[in-house]
């Protein structure tokens, strides 16, 4: 496979056999088209490319071997933390071309399915509010590793990928490279973060302008600073010192309540109250996201992100109470949902349409089509019914997501979403640094 | 523009003993490049992130200018910390990759376009303004993410490990650009790096830290002729210093049958400390080979002999008529020595030669508390 001089070193938790036959002694920038994977890329200042390994797809960065190390290592402790993060598949140092010249050291990483970076939304002309709702999902995402003492250093959304996540979407941190991990992060380095965020984003909105994928009405900086906005709002509700009289104990509960709707589980509630007695205070000393989707995992086995789960813990309930079965436990009729409702609808999704979305995201997407369809018609119209119409209607006009293969994000626009150009329509100048 | 001051600053981390920086004091002139070096956890880093306000002062200041920032916000510091991002905007033009973020700061639009151009003439990037970074080449497309920082026109320049993303080839040549650069532009720099080779090449002074502690700040010059103690003359040169304790018995250092003979106010120098030892250093360049017999001179096997070229290395054992080789240390490890020897007389491996340290190039330290003599 390669010249007599290279002597690979993987590092690896799980490695892959099949790792060895990819071409190692070319640069990656060389690599031939049968190796790659063409998914779009976000910006990135080194070579970047997708790979198929054993039936799943690879991103890989050529990196500096100290580096790569590093950020693998990173990212095995990101996952650890559980903050949502691009899952970790190895370094390989060592690399050499045949003509003995030493190649740059990479991290392998596993590629998220279903997840398009944020150039790939924008040209998908999607709703108007797409930069809102990616905001919010970025927004979430800082304040988790924040709360986990991860010092970022280069937010954007590039360095991002994004999972559709009921109306919303759920954001991935991908890039890892100038991040440290703390006991604690200092007001500083956080609220650095966030301006480094707040510019990049700008700067990437405008890019988008300047390319004519984003409307030039649409006020970048506005947006930018939308972000610090929200950041601060949810750092604040999940991390504020709150005072109230004795009398209103009370509060203790809301303030649960009020995590608990932002998606967050609270671990350890501080709880201290005055020498008189007359007053209390309470901070959230440990918080955890994912409330729904912890809840819904518990009652169904189903791994989903936070606002598919909130969106099926409602239909759940509605469920419940369609069957009138509120006295039951609640985990028996979760198991009735599942087996009777959810995982039909799901099954009756023509596996040649599939690739298109989740399940979840699928289910999600059922459930407005019955609001829809119900409306219309004036009636309750049955999920089987639902299901029909969604598959011959709507799930057809989808693009594919699983991996968007074969286009350019640039070019991923909805009319040629559907044909997949050639591999080697890729511009390998997308790459910037 | 602005002087930069650490003043006793001194970070400890929450549940550790011992400060990551203690009592920091370092002043940098207006216009300066200087080096924070020193092995990993030395506290250079983080003495970079109290400036740039990343990390909490517990106690002393930070000043710049005559400006106390040590509870200033980051972005309030009129700081640019240079490449931690250089990823570039594919479809806007150079010019806008520059000066993005003074639109945002909401710049008029006339002074951007000065200020980008002022910047794109330091950087040779003046024909290239209207064109986009696809078109540039990868030395040209570093040049406008630094530019980006430049337009900002802060008063201090922060650089961590900028080169350490780089290869061998590209670091060279970065380094010698941006070391240029800055003195085309006059902006205090204060840059970070482990490489002493870096710190060397690039800084008009040299901080060297070790264990939250400065060491000695001086121009490398300072740095490579009188390193203040130990650590500093070990740390600082390539190959590294050979060092070596010894007895001193009348009025030498006491190196098996060999002895090398001290100056007489050294050893009035010597402390209690010390017990009666001293710790001598020579540079592999500060050797020169001699006949046998030659005073003061000591025997070295040759084990390996690297060649460069310009310039050509020994590393030897001490044999065992140097009674003491297991206290010399060098680049090459313990009880081994480095020696510049003339490329065109390069000797066998396995030769023994004769070397002596040349007249007033030693470097004498206390054995007790590694502090120069002199």
């Amino acid at each position: 496979m390669s010249g007599t001089a290279q002597r690979l070193q993987i590092t690896a938790a799980s490695p892959d056999p099949a790792l060895l036959d990819l071409p190692w002694h070319v640069p990656l920038e060389d690599w031939p088209a049968e190796n790659l994977a063409a998914l779009p890329r976000g910006i990135s200042r080194h070579v970047v490319r997708f790979a198929r390994l054993s039936g799943r797809v690879i991103a890989i960065k050529e990196i500096g071997q100290t580096v790569a190390h590093r950020e693998y290592e990173l990212l095995r402790q990101l996952r650890k933390l559980d903050v949502p993060s691009v899952e970790p598949v190895g370094v390989i140092t060592g690399r050499r071309a045949p003509d003995g010249e030493p190649l740059e050291a990479v991290l392998i990483t596993q590629h998220l399915s279903f997840s398009l970076p944020y150039r790939a939304l924008f040209s998908q002309s999607l709703r108007p509010d797409t930069a809102t709702r990616l905001i919010d999902a970025l927004a979430v995402l800082m304040v988790r590793l924040h709360l986990a003492g991860f010092y970022w250093g280069d937010v954007s959304l590039s360095n991002t990928l994004f999972r559709r996540d009921a109306e919303t979407f759920a954001a991935y941190l991908v890039d890892a490279e100038t991040g440290d991990l703390h006991d604690r992060l200092s007001v500083g380095q956080r609220s650095y973060d966030l301006e480094v965020a707040r510019v990049n984003i700008i700067g990437e909105l405008m890019d988008l302008q300047a390319g004519e994928f984003l409307d030039e009405d649409e006020d970048a900086v506005a947006i930018g600073d939308a972000l610090a906005e929200r950041y601060q709002e949810l750092w604040k509700a999940l991390t504020e010192v709150e005072s109230f009289g004795y009398g209103e104990r009370w509060r203790v509960q809301a303030r649960i309540d009020r995590l608990n709707d932002l998606g967050f589980d609270v671990g350890e509630l501080d709880i201290t109250t005055d020498v008189e007695g007359t007053s209390v205070r309470i901070q959230p000393k440990v918080v955890d996201a994912g409330h729904h989707s912890r809840r819904l995992m518990r009652l169904t086995g189903l791994d989903v992100q936070e606002n598919q789960a909130r969106r099926l813990l409602n239909d759940l309930d509605e469920f419940r109470a369609a069957t009138d079965r509120q006295a039951e436990d609640e985990s028996f009729v979760a198991h009735d949902w599942l087996t009777e409702i959810f995982e039909p609808a799901v099954r009756s999704v023509p596996r040649e349409l599939r690739t298109k979305l989740e399940p979840a995201q699928v289910y999600h997407e059922l459930l407005d089509h019955r609001w829809y369809l119900s409306q219309q018609q004036g009636r309750d119209v049955p999920m089987p019914e639902v299901v029909t119409s969604y598959v011959r209607n709507i799930l057809p006009t989808r693009p594919d997501e699983q991996a968007v293969l074969g286009t350019r994000a640039e070019d991923l626009r909805d009319s040629d979403t559907v044909g997949a150009p050639r591999v080697d329509d890729l511009d390998p100048d997308q790459l910037i640094g | 523009m602005a002087t930069v001051t650490f003043d006793s600053a001194t970070r400890i981390y929450p549940g550790t003993e011992r400060p990551a920086v203690d009592a920091l004091n370092l002043h940098i002139e207006d216009g300066e490049f200087l080096v924070l070096v020193g092995p990993s956890g030395c506290g250079k880093s983080t003495s970079l992130r109290m400036l740039a306000g990343l990390e909490d002062v517990n106690a002393g200041r930070i000043l710049i200018g005559d400006r106390d920032v040590t509870d200033v916000q980051p972005k309030d510091r009129d700081i640019a910390m240079v490449f931690q991002n250089y990823a570039l905007y594919p479809h806007m033009t150079v010019a806008d990759n520059m000066g993005f973020a003074l639109k945002i700061a909401g710049t008029p639009k006339a002074e951007i376009r000065t200020r980008v151009e002022e910047a794109a003439k330091i950087l040779d990037l003046s024909q290239y303004l209207d064109r986009k970074p696809k078109a540039l080449s990868g030395g040209q497309r570093q040049r406008v993410a630094m530019g980006r920082a430049i337009v900002r026109q802060p008063q201090v320049f922060l650089m961590d490990e900028p080169l350490s993303n780089l290869d061998a080839k590209l670091r060279v040549q970065t380094r010698t650009q941006i070391a240029s650069l800055q003195r085309r532009l006059g902006v205090t720099t204060v840059y970070v790096t482990h490489d002493q080779t870096e710190a060397l090449t690039m800084g008009d002074r040299i901080a060297v830290l070790k264990d939250g502690i400065l060491q000695q700040v001086g121009t490398p010059r300072d740095m490579y002729d009188t390193p203040a103690n130990v650590f500093v003359a070990g740390f600082i040169g390539s190959p590294a210093m050979n060092i070596g304790t010894f007895p001193v018995l009348d009025g030498a250092a006491s190196v098996g049958q060999s002895r090398l003979l001290l100056p007489r106010e050294a050893i009035s120098r010597l402390s209690d400390d010390d017990k009666g030892h001293i710790t001598v250093g020579f540079r592999p360049e500060s050797l020169d080979v001699v006949p046998a017999g030659t005073p003061d001179s000591f025997p070295v096997e040759v084990n390996i002999v690297e060649e460069l070229g310009s310039d050509a290395f020994v590393y030897g054992s001490l044999t065992n008529e140097f009674g003491q080789a297991s206290q010399v240390h060098s680049g090459a490890g313990d009880a081994q020595v480095i020696v510049r020897v003339d490329p065109r007389q390069v000797p066998a491996k396995g030769d023994a030669i004769h070397v002596r340290i040349r007249p007033n190039e030693q470097h004498l330290f206390h054995a007790g508390s590694g502090e120069r003599m002199s």
